[in-house]
């Protein structure tokens, strides 16, 4: 008896932490099980390369997509290179003084604020302070705030890898610091910028609460691009029609095709981000 | 190129690598700044001490009632409800990754928790609507499901990669000499990861709930489409709540700008910072002295 439990017992305690790992994998798989079920019998050529028609009940979703790929791409260029110059300051230049220090710590709450408090600052500083109106260049300028410290970590965390005697060198043959960074540290340190950043903007395109009323729109006649005008986006648009369109149900086959579309988007982010830093692990080696 | 252009170059670049540097400070006080503002606007109308006491929020009313009460309390309880739940979970998981599994096991399960991670909230919300919604409608027998206990299952699913992701670091930096130091005396794997890493890796766990916590309480789209968003006192899990994020959401897009009700959603969202900073300086303080103790 005494021997039969002794031998029971480790198994109930690994069955304890196999099923609370089961159930944390149990949950990913019914989220993407139930989307790409309901999703699949949705998506079609037609249904990504066609507009919303009939107040959304039918058509496709080209034009969420086509404002998300503009967001995306409007995040990317003004969180990038501001991001990117930042870090190098903090790894490169800044001393450990407690300027450094307090920049540091703004840039982790920075990542803490929430993101409906990005909305709010856009809302007031770029939709109202600055005159751009609910546009996509709000919503994109917003968005790249909101990415900033996410882009500062990582590229940090990137350029710390690089060793000191590579900089060493080139400032041993004549370099001035800038070059040796611009000509050495950077190229070295780009797959690992890159995955950073790729990882950052598949996470603000999938944000919503930041864009809800910086520019996002219901409903856009057409695609036009223009960046004073309002826009649709991926996840704004699977927001209402679960939440706001008059006939919830009619639309839920729709709903359930843009979420699938939006995972796809994301996961497929996300996927160039682990194939950049894999191949980066590799030759590394 | 000439060597005094060379040295130009390298003093400009360096100035405005410098600037973003202090941007980014700015940044981060102008946030402040603007909710600082705004509400100042609002608590030149309304009293301090109405809107930390009153026990209602209804601004459209005739004679407007704005008290955060009862959004605090639903904000806490929402996350309150998700750290339950995400707490054993995330801890448990993190804990069968970094002591149990092989590392060919470990290689699917981190990818999986980041697969996690990367899904977007909204869609998290939309779940709750179409999935978990009529599941707890049909086993609580209420007319719909959208109230506290679901916003607090998603936050839970939200929360948890934060929560795996650092206690897996916690536990896993733990020294291999404690671990060995108690199987000598006879101690069995599981009463050496309860009684000897997992308190080792105590202010990393911690850490890693409050980061969780703060994600939680400041995440807008998953509660807003899930909770229902009636905003009364809630007296249990199965009522609907409006949390602080939700009513900033729902509120904003109603109101015009630089009225009394406007300035009043700027201090609820001061509110939401002041919780959220918070969770994550506490969060920070025991990430420090986890690193003090285990640097590598």
């Amino acid at each position: 008896m005494q021997l039969k439990f002794k031998k029971l017992t480790p198994i109930v305690e690994w069955g304890t932490l196999l099923l609370t790992t089961g159930l944390v994998c149990f949950f990913l798989f019914v989220i993407l099980y139930d989307i790409i079920t309901k999703g699949w019998s949705v998506l079609s050529w037609e249904f990504i390369s066609k507009l919303p028609t009939q107040g959304m009940t039918k058509g496709g979703v080209l034009s969420p997509i086509i404002g998300t790929v503009l967001l995306t791409l409007l995040t990317a260029v003004f969180s990038i290179p501001f991001g990117i110059c930042c870090a190098i300051y903090l790894n490169e230049y800044a001393q450990n003084n407690w300027l450094t220090r307090t920049i540091r710590a703004s840039i982790r709450n920075l990542s803490g604020v929430p993101s409906i408090i990005y909305g709010l600052f856009g809302l007031a500083l770029f939709v109202q302070a600055m005159s751009l109106g609910t546009s996509i260049l709000s919503a994109g300028l917003t968005l790249g705030l909101l990415s900033l410290p996410y882009i500062i970590t990582t590229t940090e965390e990137a350029l710390l890898r690089i060793p000191a005697s590579t900089r060493e060198a080139a400032l041993a043959v004549g370099a001035t610091k800038f070059e040796s960074i611009k000509d050495v540290v950077l190229p070295s340190a780009l797959p690992g910028i890159l995955t950073g950043v790729v990882l950052t903007l598949s996470r603000a395109a999938g944000e919503t609460a930041p864009i809800l009323f910086t520019g996002a729109a219901f409903y856009i006649n057409s695609a036009s691009g223009a960046m004073n005008q309002e826009f649709m986006a991926l996840p704004y648009h699977l927001y209402m029609l679960s939440t706001q369109h008059q006939s919830i149900e009619e639309v839920r086959p729709i709903a359930y095709g843009t979420a699938l579309v939006l995972i796809i988007v994301v996961f497929l982010m996300n996927l160039t981000a682990f194939y950049i830093r894999y191949k980066y692990r590799k030759n590394d080696q | 190129m000439q060597y005094k252009k060379r040295i130009f170059i390298d003093t400009v670049a360096k100035h405005t690598f410098k600037l973003t540097g202090y941007l980014v400070l700015a940044l981060l006080g102008g946030i402040f700044g603007m909710l600082l503002y705004n509400a100042i606007s609002f608590f030149a109308e309304v009293r301090p001490i109405d809107f930390l006491t009153d026990r209602e929020w209804n601004p459209t009313a005739n004679e407007p009632i704005y008290g955060i009460l009862p959004l605090i309390i639903s904000t806490s309880l929402v996350s309150f409800g998700a750290m339950l739940i995400a707490i054993p979970l995330g801890i448990g998981t993190a804990a069968f990754i970094s002591e149990y599994a092989s590392p060919r096991l470990k290689n699917i399960l981190k990818p999986l928790v980041e697969m996690l991670a990367a899904i977007p909230s909204v869609v998290i919300g939309f779940l709750g609507i179409v999935l978990v919604g009529p599941q707890i409608a049909e086993f609580a027998n209420l007319p719909n499901g959208l109230n506290a206990l679901n916003g607090s299952i998603l936050l839970a699913i939200m929360a948890l990669p934060t929560i795996i992701t650092i206690s897996e670091d916690a536990i896993h930096s733990i020294p291999k000499t404690y671990r060995e130091a108690s199987y000598a005396l006879g101690a069995s794997k599981w009463q050496t990861l309860l009684k000897v890493t997992i308190p080792a890796a105590a202010p990393g766990i911690i850490a890693a709930v409050m980061l969780g916590l703060g994600r939680a309480i400041g995440e807008t789209m998953t509660v807003l489409m899930a909770t229902g968003n009636a905003s009364l006192f809630p007296s249990d899990f199965f009522d609907s709540v409006k949390t602080i994020t939700a009513t900033i959401a729902i509120e904003m897009g109603e109101v015009p700008y630089q009225t009394t009700h406007y300035f009043a959603l700027f201090a609820i969202a001061i509110v939401l910072f002041f919780m959220t900073l918070i969770a994550n300086l506490i969060g920070e303080y025991f990430i420090n002295r986890f690193r003090k103790y285990h640097a590598a």
